[in-house]
């Protein structure tokens, strides 16, 4: 009955992750949502992907890093450095990103890794913008600080882009959202919460703190780097200023209002955060301009900080806090499972 | 046979000689009590015997599962979760369970060294990883059986009442599979019927699972109630070992918890 339990959330998932994927593409691909809405929808499936790294260092392992702009960049530029000037097919290039990104985490991880609280968030955050000068200066790799044009997209088929886009993101964000999911409900992701809970019992509990740190890290690193990668690709060309320190405190921000530790929190606020920035706020522009006098970029600004401000105040953890939203228990609870009750 | 031997260790903060020259074999299958009054060094200890301090001198032997029987190995400078593995457990003084994980997961996270599928078995949800889940997930509730704590085991270990919350922290410790236990104050803030309980219950487990248990403890009834050897410890120093009986007559010790009778002259 277990194997057969084990099976029938494997297919619940499985079906509603090819519902979505279905919904979603038959929209995009009959245009009955627009390219613009595709858009935000791929910018979405790139922050679902980027904020779960971040979630699984800060959320799970309990270690807040301010540095996840810096690896995305580090990502970006491999994967599209390795596409344009080396001719290496996509995924090939993604994954190298990601693990040479992942090398980069391992490098600092080493000596900031020691570091407790707001010390090791400091030195992330130095990292995010050591990464960006250095890609400023880096003029013959990276374009300087005029960017990096012509990064190849999804599809050499102009038509095809958009939708191709859409497939490639999707695929890596479920990938991710597995991946993470399947780690965190398994020893090593105990351990990693347990680090979380209290370091020293963690310690006593035979768990080898500083291994499955770092563990945490590299492997946060590598997923930011596809992430990174992604969002090369989409855009099609790059520019050091994209992964500013502003961009790490708003995948801070989607973590902190998903709720840290809960997957299914991060994915819903990444999506409302693709919203807000790409839909709702841009349609306050002129408010912005006339009434206070500021651009709509100052004026996200305002907004993230108040929406962060009351959440702090009205509900502290997070829209989900640790808890998780789960598909198979919403089928069951429709009546698809006839074993309810039974324990 | 012993299993742990601290020989002479001492331990200086800056200026501070928190433990000094302090001696203690455990014998296999022994029940020893350290006591002595606050702020003399008995955590310390417990925290040097388990790697979260290195002694400034001194040697500790450990008979460990790895080193065999009858062979003693040093375990001072290694790390908690090095010693640990290697078969000294602990609890602590001031409950540290992981409070927002349920019942079932604080004693599971202990089985976590044993555990012999890796990460990529779990991303992929091998059979191997289906089969230990299920192994630990029964080893952790067969404890938790024992503590009679088994069906709380989904609720979060903040949620439990005081005394479960200490027992829970036996538990965690137990499921580590060690040689020694040490249990820092087991009965603080328990009334004298838990108390009573948990007596019996040390025992029980010392001999259910083959143990050597080193205890701190303030409540005497406790200590001399189970406690088949006592090392009294006053600034860092031993002032006297010997069995209850001994110690509770003892001058030294007398003296360091009640102090000494002050002649006023006439």
């Amino acid at each position: 009955m277990q194997k057969n339990n084990r099976l029938l959330n494997s297919i619940t998932l499985l079906l509603v992750s090819i519902v979505i994927f279905a919904v979603l593409f038959l929209l995009i691909y009959n245009n009955i949502i627009n390219e613009f809405a595709g858009d935000i929808l791929k910018i979405s499936g790139i922050y679902i992907i980027v904020a779960l790294s971040l979630n699984l260092i800060t959320g799970f392992t309990g270690q807040l890093a301010l540095g996840q702009a810096g690896f995305m960049a580090i990502g970006a530029y491999t994967t599209a450095i390795c596409v344009m000037k080396f001719h290496i097919p996509l995924l090939a290039a993604l994954i190298i990103g990601g693990l040479f990104t992942a090398l980069f985490g391992f490098l600092i991880g080493f000596p900031t890794l020691r570091l407790r609280g707001d010390y090791l968030a400091i030195t992330t955050l130095g990292f995010g913008e050591i990464v960006r000068v250095i890609m400023v200066n880096l003029e013959g790799l990276t374009g300087g600080a005029a960017g990096l044009y012509g990064v190849p997209s999804f599809s050499d088929d102009f038509k095809l882009n958009p939708i191709m886009g859409f497939i490639w993101i999707f695929c890596f964000a479920v990938a991710t959202i597995l991946i993470i999911s399947n780690l965190i409900n398994s020893s090593a992701g105990r351990a990693i919460i347990s680090i979380r809970e209290d370091e020293i019992a963690s310690n006593s509990m035979g768990i080898n703190v500083p291994y499955y740190k770092m563990f945490a890290f590299v492997f946060s690193a590598f997923i930011a780097g596809i992430g990174g990668g992604l969002y090369a690709t989409h855009f099609g060309y790059l520019n050091p200023s994209m992964f500013n320190f502003l961009f790490s405190v708003n995948i801070v921000v989607m973590v902190v209002l998903g709720g840290l530790g809960s997957i299914t929190g991060t994915i819903i606020a990444s999506c409302i955060f693709a919203f807000f920035t790409m839909y709702f706020l841009p349609l306050f522009k002129d408010f912005a301009q006339n009434v206070f006098h500021i651009s709509i970029l100052d004026f996200n600004q305002v907004i993230f900080a108040t929406v962060l401000i009351l959440m702090m105040l009205f509900r502290p953890r997070g829209i989900m806090g640790t808890k998780e939203l789960s598909f198979v228990k919403l089928v069951k609870g429709i009546g698809f499972n006839k074993t309810q009750g039974v324990k | 046979m012993e299993v742990l031997n601290a020989q002479s260790i001492s331990i200086v903060f800056g200026g501070l000689k928190a433990v000094t020259n302090f001696n203690l074999k455990l014998e296999k299958g022994e029940l020893v009590g350290l006591i002595g009054p606050n702020g003399a060094g008995k955590t310390t200890i417990f925290n040097m015997l388990t790697g979260v301090y290195t002694p400034t001198s001194g040697k500790i032997l450990f008979g460990g599962k790895v080193s065999g029987e009858g062979s003693m190995q040093s375990i001072a400078g290694l790390t908690p979760y090095q010693i640990t593995q290697m078969g000294i457990a602990r609890t602590f003084q001031n409950i540290r369970l992981f409070k927002d994980l349920t019942v079932l997961d604080n004693v599971r996270i202990a089985f976590h060294f044993g555990v012999k599928y890796n990460a990529l078995q779990a991303v992929l949800r091998t059979p191997a990883f289906y089969r230990e889940e299920n192994e630990i997930t029964e080893k952790a509730r067969d404890l938790l059986k024992i503590f009679n704590i088994h069906e709380k085991e989904n609720e979060l270990a903040k949620n439990l009442p005081y005394g479960e919350q200490r027992k829970l922290e036996i538990t965690r410790a137990l499921a580590t599979n060690p040689r020694v236990l040490l249990l820092d104050e087991p009965a603080a803030g328990m009334n004298p019927q838990e108390t009573h309980d948990l007596m019996n219950l040390i025992k029980f487990i010392r001999d259910k699972f083959d143990l050597t248990i080193l205890l701190i403890e303030h409540d005497m009834s406790l200590v001399m109630g189970i406690c088949e050897r006592i090392a009294g410890l006053d600034y860092g120093q031993v002032i006297a070992v010997g069995t209850p009986a001994q110690i509770s007559k003892d001058p030294k010790v007398i003296k360091a918890y009640l102090g000494e009778e002050v002649e006023t002259g006439a």
